[in-house]
């Protein structure tokens, strides 16, 4: 920038700055360059590859069971076949959109090894289902997960009492449960599993947006205008690269120390709204988003709350030891400097006043 | 009493827009320490506000720097900035003599300000960075922190909003440090007020006798 805005000016004030220059950069950069093509090219395309990671090609036929394949016949398609068993006649169907399920996201959830009818009520298997069906047990997390060696370190009976403390407790709205936010079909461990925090939280505030974006899904739990999200937070600017780092629940939930993921969702007016709750050096994302990242709380080349760099920079946040100290330094160098030659410059004066005024 | 001259060198327009340069650059200065060493107990300044005084201050002071690099391009005043290599390495490092050795022995400044050239070689090459890298520098990297989405996601494993802040942040120091300076420096004139009279009132006094220095 520097050469080209200086080069500008020479030209345009006739003056010619070039011919004693020579400059040797010339040969330099004939290397510099395409060096920082070649960089660029190779950052972009590891930023691409973040993107990819997840896509994958194996056959559907060798991760889900047959029985279940044939439910999915159905319950994956747009449109389904119905024979009429008496006339042989087929008419096409919709498969309507909430009861479709996509197989290879089944198989690679949490639960995607189970069979339909772990779940479900083996009538299911008959079509159309038969009204029995429906009066099926529907399990509920704790059913199958309050005992047992390898969930223990969940602690579900905290999130339960958790859950029952919230906002959305069953005492609030009627028909909400563990599944309205975990759908039993999709649902995996993220925050605990993946590495990168833009997919956690992408992943992690689907589930809200799920209701809080879509009318849809909100007004058969409860009938109320559904307030519109974006208005509601226009106090937090930035708020699309806020939304995109951070969960709703960093700000919505009261953090518990014994489990990974904050269940109680508090009345909107307890949310934070501090911005320095995050933005400083005691940022609340190390009990929350980050977790279960914090080891040190300074490694890495010293930044404070290092976890969080590869991610993010939360001004305030991200402070670097070493730069902090560094500059301080500078700084009172810089001053230091001014000071002793200023009282230098006014010593020398008055001396050579002083033999001014005795010769 | 010795003869001296009134050169007009800095123009009404330029002299506003250095005020202007030098409150906002104050302002963000402030506001940039405020959020950078953010401390809950002790707010200089409430967090939102700084950012939204920062993001008004960078705004303006991109607007300011346009109106700047027209000046320095379409008028009179571009030729200060120009850099003649042809010899400048000499003149810098007498000028640099003088600053630490000569200027307390009351020695005559090896630089004498002429309607040609107004910044001595110090001058010259700092001000040009200041100008037309540094301030440039942070002003691209302070837009793309308010338009994030344009930032390369990732880079060698570390945020690209980060390393993007942190040049904004080390620019910004340089910046900060260039104020420090160059406030003293004013105090470097003919006399302790002269350059502070110049900087107000456009003219500067060319002296041809040799005037005692302060
Ligand atoms: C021939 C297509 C077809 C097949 C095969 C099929 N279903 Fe269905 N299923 C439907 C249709 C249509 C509905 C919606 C109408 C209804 O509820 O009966 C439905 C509804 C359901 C519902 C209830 C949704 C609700 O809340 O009302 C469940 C649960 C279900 N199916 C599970 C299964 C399971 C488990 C299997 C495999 C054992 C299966 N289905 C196989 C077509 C099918
Ligand atoms: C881990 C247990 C579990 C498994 C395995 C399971 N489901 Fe479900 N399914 C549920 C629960 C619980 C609900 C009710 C969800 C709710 O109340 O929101 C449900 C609801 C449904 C619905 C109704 C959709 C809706 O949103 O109400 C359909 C259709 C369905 N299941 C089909 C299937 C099919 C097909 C499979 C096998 C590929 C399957 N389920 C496997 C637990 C399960
Ligand atoms: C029908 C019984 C059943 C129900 C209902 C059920 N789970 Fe599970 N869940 C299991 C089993 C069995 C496993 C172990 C699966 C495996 O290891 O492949 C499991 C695994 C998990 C895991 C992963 C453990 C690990 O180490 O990877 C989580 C988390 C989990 N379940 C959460 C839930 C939540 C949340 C709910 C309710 C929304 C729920 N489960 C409902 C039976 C159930
Ligand atoms: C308001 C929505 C919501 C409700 C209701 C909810 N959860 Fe969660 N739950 C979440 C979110 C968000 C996560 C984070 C998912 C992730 O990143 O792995 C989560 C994660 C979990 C985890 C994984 C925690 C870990 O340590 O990795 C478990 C187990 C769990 N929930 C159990 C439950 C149980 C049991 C209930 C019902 C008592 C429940 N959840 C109700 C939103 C909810
Ligand atoms: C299944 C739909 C559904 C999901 C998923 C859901 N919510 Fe809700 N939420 C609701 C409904 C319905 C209400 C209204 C409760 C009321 O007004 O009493 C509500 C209320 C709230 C409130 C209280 C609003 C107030 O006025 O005080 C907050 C905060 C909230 N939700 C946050 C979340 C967060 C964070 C998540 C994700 C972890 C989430 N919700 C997931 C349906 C949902
Ligand atoms: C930076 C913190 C923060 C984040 C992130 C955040 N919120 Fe909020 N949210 C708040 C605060 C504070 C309020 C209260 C606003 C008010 O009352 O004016 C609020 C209000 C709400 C309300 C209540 C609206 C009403 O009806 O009054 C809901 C629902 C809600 N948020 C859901 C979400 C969801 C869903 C997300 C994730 C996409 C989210 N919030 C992300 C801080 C946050
Ligand atoms: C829940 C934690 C949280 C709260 C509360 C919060 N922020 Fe942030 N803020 C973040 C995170 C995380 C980032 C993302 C940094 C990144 O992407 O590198 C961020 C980024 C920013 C940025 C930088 C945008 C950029 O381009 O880099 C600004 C400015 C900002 N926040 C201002 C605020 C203000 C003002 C408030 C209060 C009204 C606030 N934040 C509240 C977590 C928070």
């Amino acid at each position: 920038m520097l050469p080209a805005t200086i080069g500008i000016i020479s030209l345009i004030h006739g003056i010619d700055m070039t011919k004693p220059a020579k400059i040797k950069l010339t040969g330099l950069l004939r290397w510099i360059i395409p060096l920082f093509v070649l960089g660029a090219a190779w950052v972009y395309s590891t930023a691409s590859q973040l993107n990819d990671a997840y896509v994958n090609d194996v056959n559907i036929e060798d991760l889900i069971d047959a029985e279940s394949l044939e439910c999915l016949d159905c319950h994956s398609a747009i449109r389904y076949n119905l024979e009429n068993p008496y006339t042989g006649e087929v008419v096409s169907m919709k498969m309507y959109e909430e009861l479709r399920i996509d197989p290879m996201e089944y198989a690679s959830s949490t639960h995607g090894s189970f069979a339909c009818t772990d779940c479900h009520s083996f009538e299911y298997e008959i079509h159309p289902h038969p009204i029995e069906a429906k009066f099926d047990y529907e399990y509920t997390c704790l059913d199958c997960h309050s005992a047992g060696e390898q969930f223990a370190q969940f602690n579900f009976h905290t999130i339960e009492d958790e859950f029952m403390r919230s906002v959305h407790a069953p005492e609030h709205i009627e028909d909400f449960s563990c599944w309205s936010c975990h759908n039993p079909h999709t649902y995996k461990l993220t925050t605990r599993e993946w590495g990168s925090v833009i997919d956690i939280v992408a992943h992690n505030n689907a589930m809200c947006l799920g209701c809080h974006g879509d009318i849809s899904h909100y007004e058969v739990l409860i009938e109320r205008q559904l307030t519109n999200m974006l208005s509601k937070h226009e106090w937090l600017p930035n708020q699309s690269l806020h939304f995109r780092k951070v969960r709703c629940i960093d700000c919505h939930a009261a953090v518990n120390e014994d489990i990974l993921i904050p269940h109680d969702v508090l009345p909107a007016d307890e949310a934070v709204r501090n911005c320095v709750d995050c933005h400083s050096t005691n940022s609340i994302l190390l009990a929350t988003l980050y977790k279960h990242q914090v080891v040190e709380r300074r490694n890495r080349f010293g930044f404070f709350n290092a976890e969080i760099t590869s991610e993010a920079y939360i001004i305030g946040a991200n402070r670097n030891y070493y730069f902090n100290v560094i500059s301080l330094v500078i700084f009172g160098l810089v001053l230091l400097g001014i000071a002793i030659h200023a009282s230098l410059r006014y010593i020398n004066y008055r001396k050579r006043k002083k033999m001014k005024a005795s010769s | 009493m010795a003869k001296s001259k009134r050169l007009y060198l800095y123009p009404f327009w330029l002299r506003i827009w250095h005020h202007v340069n030098a409150v906002l650059m104050i302002i963000l200065i402030i506001t940039g320490l405020s959020m950078q060493y953010s401390n809950p107990v002790y707010p200089v300044i409430r967090f939102d506000l700084a950012v939204s005084w920062h993001n008004l201050a960078g705004i303006l002071l991109t607007v300011s720097y346009f109106i700047f690099l027209i000046g320095v391009l379409f008028t009179s005043i571009g030729r200060y900035y120009v850099i003649k290599t042809e010899g400048l390495a000499v003149s810098f490092a007498k000028q640099l003599r003088y600053y630490l050795i000569g200027v307390f022995r009351g020695e005559k400044n090896p630089f004498q300000v002429t309607e040609k050239r107004k910044f001595n070689p110090m001058q010259l090459i700092t001000y040009n960075l200041i100008m037309h890298a540094i301030t440039p520098i942070t002003f691209i990297t302070g837009w793309a922190l308010i338009y994030p989405e344009t930032i390369v996601l990732n880079v060698f494993g570390y945020s690209g909003i980060m390393l993007t802040s942190l040049v904004h942040t080390i620019a910004g120091f340089l910046i900060s440090i260039f104020l420090i300076i160059h406030l003293y420096v004013i105090t470097m004139g003919k006399s302790t007020r002269e350059n502070l009279k110049s900087i107000i009132y456009g003219y500067h006094e060319t002296h041809e006798g040799d005037e005692e220095h302060e």
